[in-house]
């Protein structure tokens, strides 16, 4: 990261709350145009939170975010005009075709449309869904949506793109293709990459910076490499593991993901 | 304006591809039209009302129109639940438009219901009064359409989850359809119904439609036409304000 550079991201002391609970608790941290950031830390650490503030679906409990110098409080569409996402939640229109879904996103980004079809070829072919662009989403396989709404949060070639956690239930195959994609566009664009993840080697291959987050709280914040020697430890499993102390329990992760899923859905709030 | 037609589009579509849903929700009126509408029909003769079907035809186009708009209106919900209204709330337009857009399209989709509803009313013997004012009915048809989407909206921005939409549906919906004179003539009713009618909008819609398709009515279309556009107006700031508030 170059000091020089304004951040692209800026967070001071942000903080919500949940009624009694505190699901981020004065979290600081900038990131660099340019960088890959991932936040690190098992399910229910407030990384989804932080995004859905950062990205103006959430208002603050306190605390100050900058998005490219603006303010997600305030100006909202100029903070929204920066950004793409990746939800991990689905965030499709079933009754939709894959085509359509894109075309709508093309639309309310304003993307002009002769730009805009040529992209959406582009993006289906990289997606490997060109052949079924006519479907309705409804019929698609949970990492074919994946694929789709990643086509869409790139459609508009936005200067910072959010994931939350993508790579949630893709085989291993499309998890590749999708960070050399990734890794590509941030070579290439220079396109910020803000992603959330609880796979360690994910972290540790594709960010440059990691910021390990538990309870709400960044406990470290550094490359991996740093964050290994700093722990004196092998892999950054390890490093994990003193920061925490705790283990990030991976591979209970599925059945807890869908835990969450079902319990969202039917959740008094 | 592009968000607002492309939003609008996708509710057509989605109703166009929900066929199963398009007849369903014909269901309804079409058991108003025909059991109450012979099952009463001798009884408001006696009472010296006249034709029955004459009578309850624009009241039961008026109970589709009002059902079709708060369900699609209500639909946020859903959107919500299955997540495709984080996508629309993070993009970078008005929020109004998109409340404009999707509501727009919801009363389309009501309007041709109450089309269709209208063309079944012939089927069960009904004729309107006077041809020359059917196309006057349908800019009523629209105004009430557009109406209780809004209405729709707003209340969807407020509630979470299902549990809501049942209390809304019993306590709101229902009590507006039949307080609202789509079944029974306003002249001397009970006070309390009388004023409870007085306060319900769709009496003002079923009403504005009974002028124009059965050549009877109650409060007149110079009043209908003002309350309904006062109510539509207002829904509509109150349903934008509620959908630029929503956090997801
Ligand atoms: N809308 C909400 N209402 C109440 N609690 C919430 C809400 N959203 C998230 N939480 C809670 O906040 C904490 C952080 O959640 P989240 O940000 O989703 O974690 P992560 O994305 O790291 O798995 C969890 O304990 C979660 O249950
Ligand atoms: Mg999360």
């Amino acid at each position: 990261m170059q000091p020089s550079t304004p951040p692209i991201i800026d967070v001071r002391d942000l903080t919500k709350q949940f009624g009694s609970l505190t699901a981020v608790d004065h979290v600081s941290f900038s990131v660099a145009p340019g960088e890959i950031f991932a936040f690190l830390g098992p399910n229910g650490a407030g990384k989804t939170t932080t995004i859905k503030m950062l990205t103006t679906l959430l208002r603050p409990t306190s605390g100050e975010i900058r998005i490219n110098g603006h303010d997600p409080l305030h100006e909202q569409d100029a903070v929204r005009r920066s950004f793409g996402i990746v939800f991990q939640d689905p965030s499709l229109d079933d009754e939709l075709t894959a085509w359509e879904n894109l075309e709508l996103h093309g639309v309310l980004y304003g993307v002009p449309k002769a730009l805009r079809r040529k992209r959406m070829d582009e993006l289906l072919t990289i997606v490997g869904l060109t052949d079924r662009k006519d479907d309705l989403v409804r019929v698609f396989s949970g990492g074919m949506r994946r694929r789709l709404e990643i086509a869409r949060g790139l459609l508009h070639h936005p200067l910072i793109l959010f994931l939350d956690e993508p790579t949630l239930g893709l085989d291993p195959q499309t998890r590749n293709h999708l960070w050399s994609y990734v890794t590509d566009l941030n070579a290439k664009e220079g396109i910020t990459v803000f992603l959330t993840t609880h796979y360690m080697e994910e972290a540790d291959r594709i960010a440059q910076r990691i910021a390990v987050i538990d309870h709400g709280k960044i406990i470290a914040l550094d490359s991996s490499e740093a964050l290994k020697q700093k722990t004196g430890t092998q892999t950054l499993e390890e490093a994990f593991l003193s920061l925490t102390g705790s283990a990030i329990r991976d591979e209970d992760a599925g059945a807890i993901d869908q835990l969450r899923m079902h319990s969202k859905l039917w959740r008094k709030r | 304006m592009s968000t607002i037609y492309i939003l609008w589009l996708r509710q057509l579509k989605r109703y166009s591809r929900s066929r199963a849903r398009m007849i369903g929700s014909l269901g309804q009126p079409l058991l108003f039209l025909f059991a109450l509408g012979f099952g009463f029909a001798p009884i408001y003769e006696k009472a010296g009302g006249g034709d029955y079907i004459q009578f309850i035809a624009p009241g039961v186009i008026g109970m589709s129109i009002l059902f079709t708009a708060v369900l699609s209106g209500i639909e946020i919900i859903w959107e919500r639940q299955f997540g495709f209204l984080k996508e629309t709330m993070v993009a970078p337009v008005p929020r109004m438009h998109i409340m404009l857009g999707r509501t727009l399209g919801g009363a389309t989709v009501a309007f041709i219901q109450g089309f269709v509803v209208f063309l079944i009313t012939f089927l069960a013997g009904f004729r309107p009064e006077s041809m020359l004012m059917v196309p006057l009915a349908f800019p009523f048809m629209f105004l009430i359409a557009l109406l209780f989407t809004a209405l729709g909206t707003g209340i969807a921005c407020l509630l979470q989850d299902f549990q809501g939409f049942h209390l809304f549906m019993n306590f709101l919906v229902m009590p507006l359809f039949f307080l609202s004179g789509a079944l029974f003539p306003l002249e001397g009713l009970p006070r309390p119904i009388a004023i409870m009618a007085s306060l319900d909008p769709l009496s003002y819609g079923v009403d504005a439609l009974r002028i124009t398709l059965s050549g009877v009515g109650h409060f007149g279309l110079p009043v209908d036409i003002t309350v309904l556009s006062l109510v539509t107006a207002l829904f509509l700031g109150i349903g934008s304000y509620l959908f630029s508030r929503i956090q997801v």
